[in-house]
């Protein structure tokens, strides 16, 4: 069997971006916790800017670029997640919002997910539970208890921001250890059980 | 007519036309329609297909309607509908319009199920959008049986019970109109045609060929798991949008201009990326002809195949144009082509006379015309008047 895959999916807008940055740190505290517990993990980026037309034109239309296809599968498929927003406007940014739109409801079900936001002060922090956490929620993912926003003072002070990111990556780890997802059926595999047949439909099955 | 039918069908929008500013009247739409059907026939194509929608900006409420108009003024063309909404309507009204529209038209009338997709339609009929499913199923159930059995009892959760209760006019020759199932996404609906033996069509206009393939091969291998043959003797239709003049560059210039503010995907991907993603070609009849072919590389041999070109504000003399390309340059290659490729033991499209021949020799065949029907009557069980007085008296 090949490594579990975390997929890292961050919105942030410019370069270099603290809110990759932050989604660096969190991705690098869970490879170490992983390590801890005899595991390892492959990375893969999802950086939604490249996408932001792709997820657009997908909104006006269900249709889905080349590149935005394989950025849904990388996360539909992934073991974890972690998902990194910048704060705007007291909630995720239209962007980050919109990428998680293209999911459909169930299709992160059960997948370990780690949370985190940046924003220019530590007066925004609430936007993680209240809004990240909400939609997470819908999407029935599996959200460590920790999540960590970094306000910009963070970086350049002794906030505990590096301790709250090791802890966010070990609650990430553990879950994965301990409750990996589960893969949902596939409603095509006629073999499969999320396969509905006929005689179910009807209800004498 | 060869082995498939090529036709046209449209969602019926009224839309602004961006060169010029002008919106056509509903009235001028619905008489556009008719002209559009005739010049389908005179030019040689097989099928017409209506939309069928609620709501404005549609003015296509009323399909049998808009078909029985045309179907007098034609003489071969096949009369059909993309969809009809197997949700909202009364499956009764269903059987009753359609064998109507049957005999009016000496068989050549057909339809596609669909469960539409504009959500305030539920409401407005009494219906729940989150029953959409259930309600395709149970209500193809009774469309079924309402046209293959004389006398009806029947019940179910959507629609007031029937006890008694014959559908007129019966089928044209004791045979129904071919069903076609209509679904973009729902594996449950490839799984009820196949389950019927009925024919799917996926409207793949805005889809990549990846998930019309996944969706057609469900169908197919649950029409042979059905018995009803092999999975490449099931029945596949295809749609597909063009617009073509005589150089791509030509084809582009004039059609852009509609592309980039069309209600459906305007204001999104170029027309090129939306072109490289979907079946949308904009270019050369040959080009149109080539694209076309390359559908059966995903879907296999199919037997209809439908062209938007009526939408996003196109006047009339255009679609007329298009049509009239369709019909001289780009449907007798394809028809040609298509032959060639096809392989042994593929049915033909479904035509009324065709499933009269068949439904003669299974014995199937319902009505005056049949022993079927006949059989049934003689059911005391199913006898109108001592079945009400029954339900009378239980009641």
């Amino acid at each position: 069997m090949s490594s579990p895959r975390i997929v890292v999916v961050s919105a942030g807008l410019g370069e270099p971006s603290s809110t990759k940055l932050l989604a660096d740190r969190l991705r690098d505290a869970t490879l170490t916790a992983l390590t801890a517990h005899g595991q390892h993990a492959e990375v893969v980026d999802v950086t939604l800017r490249p996408l932001a037309q792709d997820i657009a034109s997908h909104m006006l239309t269900h249709n889905a670029t080349d590149a935005l296809d394989g950025a849904m599968k990388e996360v539909i498929d992934a073991e974890a997640i972690i998902a990194v927003t910048p704060v705007f406007n007291m909630s995720y940014s239209g962007l980050f919002k919109s990428f998680f739109d293209v999911i459909e409801e169930g299709q992160l079900a059960s997948i370990p997910t780690a949370l985190g936001a940046t924003g220019g002060t530590a007066r925004h922090s609430m936007v993680m539970d209240t809004a990240m956490r909400p939609m997470f929620a819908y999407l029935k993912a599996q959200v460590v208890p920790t999540g960590v926003f970094a306000a910009a003072e963070d970086w350049g002070s002794a906030s505990g921001l590096e301790r709250r990111i090791a802890r966010e990556g070990q609650e990430l780890a553990d879950l994965m250890v301990a409750m990996p997802r589960r893969r949902e059926a596939d409603p095509f595999d006629i073999e499969g059980d999320a396969f509905v047949s006929f005689e179910q439909m009807l209800g004498h099955a | 007519m060869s082995s498939m039918q090529f036709g046209i069908f449209s969602v019926s929008d009224i839309t602004q036309d961006p060169t010029t500013g002008k919106t056509p009247t509903e009235h001028e739409r619905i008489k556009g329609w008719v002209a559009m059907a005739k010049k389908a026939e005179e030019v040689g194509l097989d099928v017409f297909a209506t939309g069928e929608h609620h709501n404005p900006p549609f003015f296509s409420s009323s399909p049998t309607t808009t078909l029985g108009y045309i179907a007098a003024q034609t003489e071969k063309l096949i009369l059909s509908t993309a969809t009809t909404l197997i949700t909202t309507n009364d499956p009764v009204k269903i059987a009753e319009d359609f064998a109507m529209l049957q005999h009016l038209s000496d068989g050549r009338a057909d339809l596609t199920l669909g469960r539409g997709n504009t959500g305030p339609v539920y409401p407005w009929f009494g219906k729940d959008i989150r029953d959409g499913i259930e309600l395709a199923i149970e209500n193809y159930a009774l469309l079924h049986k309402l046209w293959h059995e004389s006398v009806v009892n029947w019940s179910g959760k959507h629609r007031t019970p029937l006890t008694g209760f014959t559908s007129t006019p019966a089928p044209l020759d004791g045979v129904a109109p071919f069903v076609w199932h209509g679904s973009i996404r729902s594996p449950q609906i490839a799984e009820q045609a196949a389950y019927y033996g009925d024919g799917f069509f996926h409207n793949n206009i805005f889809w990549n060929k990846e998930h019309t393939e996944r969706m057609v091969q469900l169908y197919r291998s649950r029409f042979a798991h059905y018995g009803h043959g092999e999975p490449e003797q099931a029945f596949v239709g295809l749609g597909g949008q063009v617009f073509m003049k005589q150089t791509e560059q030509q084809a582009k210039d004039a059609f852009r201009p509609y592309f980039d503010v069309a209600p459906v995907y305007g204001h999104g991907p170029s027309l090129e990326e939306f072109t490289e993603a979907t079946p949308l070609t904009v270019g050369t009849p040959e080009q149109v002809i080539e694209r076309t072919l390359s559908f059966r590389d995903y879907a296999g041999d199919y037997q209809r195949q439908l062209f938007l070109v009526d939408h996003a504000g196109l006047p009339l003399e255009e679609v007329l144009e298009q049509i009239e390309i369709l019909g001289t340059e780009v449907v007798p290659v394809l028809r040609r082509e298509f032959d060639l490729l096809r392989a042994d033991g593929v049915p033909d499209a479904p035509t009324h006379a065709a499933r009269v021949a068949a439904a003669r020799e299974a014995g199937t065949q319902m009505g005056e015309q049949g022993n079927a029907w006949q059989e049934q009557g003689a059911r005391a069980d199913l006898d109108t008047g001592a079945a009400i007085a029954r339900q009378g008296g239980e009641a």
